[in-house]
């Protein structure tokens, strides 16, 4: 152990000879022409790789927006639903409810929109007059003449839509703005036509 | 006139079934489709295995486990070979199919009464049953045998998205028909794509997403907008339907059943029972 230690200075102190260097031909070649310097090689890659990237990001933005067109040929969001008096208290409108998807109920006070879709899987309830209920076909949810539910798997009472009068006096619905009761939305005057 | 007989025998000597297939063997063509000929040795075989773009998904060699029956059901063989059938009974289809709201449910119905073969659309539909079944048993079965462990739990991983995609082939050729049923079996698988987050209008954070009083995401923008192509499921959804059932999900399958396949093979073969 000693020996060795005492030894090995004396084996790697001495400078092994120095291996002969070969003569780079560096000053004969001719210089190459249009040398990209290596640092600002780095800075070029690094602009390459950004305006790819953004150049594939623009691709999938647009792609992605591709999948959304700008016109729909569906039923347009707001509808005229003719004139009030064609309603009488305590009946439910179901001209609307093929083209547009709503009921329109009038009580005692006024009018309000009922949407047509079951607020349990979104299939079409039935109006049943007998019964005074709106019943769905799919799973049996039942809903009272407000909108609000009783039976059945739904869990929350059907939507309104937005009502008013128009200027030459027509009811205008427009199911672009819907009021939910659970949110507390049906105080909204916005979602009962006062008549 | 003897001499001519002579010949004909001669000639028909030639012809002698050993002799044709002899000379079939020898033809260019023949060596140029089958390069390792007669795989009578292991040598060749796997070579044959190697050489082949269809047979190099399969292992060279199986274990005398991986073919009994009572250890793989076969429900990936069964599974295959449904994907299979439903693609050709499903190109069959699309000849006489139009997916649009005007001719979509009566092409269906024509299918059946009008087209010879009536049961055409009958062995799509039966067929894609039991695909999901086979599926599902094949899964079942590769749990149950630990199949699923590593090194194999890349390629499990692979399954469980070949999976879904037959599910989503199953829930888009719901659609198809164009009946009640299926418009409101769609209205109501689709309505979940309301929920999701952020990209759905009543998905949980979708509301965080606004340009000072408007909206980002409502309907007419979110997820389940993309799927149906309109507020609702109408000519839009059908034509997306029809387009993603026919050629883009099978597309993305047909992609992770090679990788699925190869998979097997680099790692290891079908499993041994434990």
């Amino acid at each position: 152990m000693s020996k060795e230690d005492s030894a090995a200075p004396s084996t790697t102190a001495a400078p092994p000879p120095a291996a002969p260097k070969p003569t780079a031909p560096k000053a004969t070649a001719p210089p190459a022409k249009a040398v990209v310097p290596r640092r600002s090689f780095i800075s070029w890659m690094t602009l390459a790789w950004a305006a790819f990237t953004a150049s594939m990001l623009a691709a999938a933005t647009a792609t992605t927006r591709f999948m959304f067109p700008n016109v729909l040929f569906e039923p347009p969001p707001t509808f005229k639903a003719g004139f009030p008096d064609e309603i009488q208290i305590g009946q439910v409108d179901e001209r609307f409810k093929q083209k547009f998807a709503v009921w329109l109920v009038r009580d005692n006070n006024g009018i309000y929109a009922l949407s047509t879709v079951c607020t349990h899987l979104g299939c079409t309830p039935n109006w049943l007059e007998a019964e005074q209920k709106f019943k769905c076909p799919c799973h049996g949810s039942g809903y009272y003449k407000s909108g609000i539910n009783f039976e059945g798997p739904t869990p929350r009472p059907l939507e309104r839509y937005a009502i008013s009068l128009a200027d030459d006096g027509q009811i205008l619905v427009d199911k672009s703005r819907k009021f939910q009761y659970e949110k507390g939305e049906w105080d909204n005057p916005a979602s009962f036509l006062k008549l | 006139m003897a001499n001519i007989t002579d010949r004909l025998k001669e000639t028909l000597k030639a012809l002698s079934p050993a002799k044709v297939g002899e000379y079939i063997q020898d033809s260019q063509i023949y060596r140029s489709i089958f390069r390792v000929g007669v795989p009578d040795s292991d040598r060749k075989r796997m070579l044959v295995m190697l050489g082949s773009v269809f047979l190099h998904l399969h292992p060279v060699k199986v274990r005398k486990s991986g073919i009994r029956m009572r250890y793989t059901w076969c429900m990936g063989g069964i599974t295959f070979f449904l994907f299979l059938v439903l693609t050709f009974t499903g190109l069959l289809l699309m000849f006489y199919y139009r997916p649009t709201l005007e001719y979509a449910y009566v092409d269906i119905r024509d299918l059946r009464e009008q087209v010879p073969l009536g049961i055409m659309r009958e062995i799509h539909r039966w067929g894609a049953h039991a695909m999901v079944i086979a599926v599902w048993l094949h899964m079942y079965r590769v749990f149950m045998t630990g199949s699923y462990k590593p090194p194999r739990e890349f390629n499990w991983n692979v399954g469980v998205i070949l999976l879904v995609l037959t599910l989503l082939l199953s829930f888009t050729g719901y659609l198809l028909p164009w009946d009640q049923l299926a418009i409101w079996a769609i209205t109501v698988g689709s309505n979940m794509a309301r929920a999701t987050p952020f990209a759905g209008h009543e998905g949980p954070g979708s509301a965080l997403l606004k340009l000072g009083d408007i909206p980002l995401v409502n309907n007419a923008s979110d997820a389940r907008f993309a799927l149906l192509g309109g507020r609702f499921v109408g000519e839009g959804a059908l034509l997306r339907f029809y387009v993603l059932h026919c050629v883009g999900l099978p597309l993305v399958a047909g992609f992770l059943m090679a990788i699925h396949f190869w998979r097997i093979r680099r790692d290891g073969g079908i499993s041994g029972p434990l």
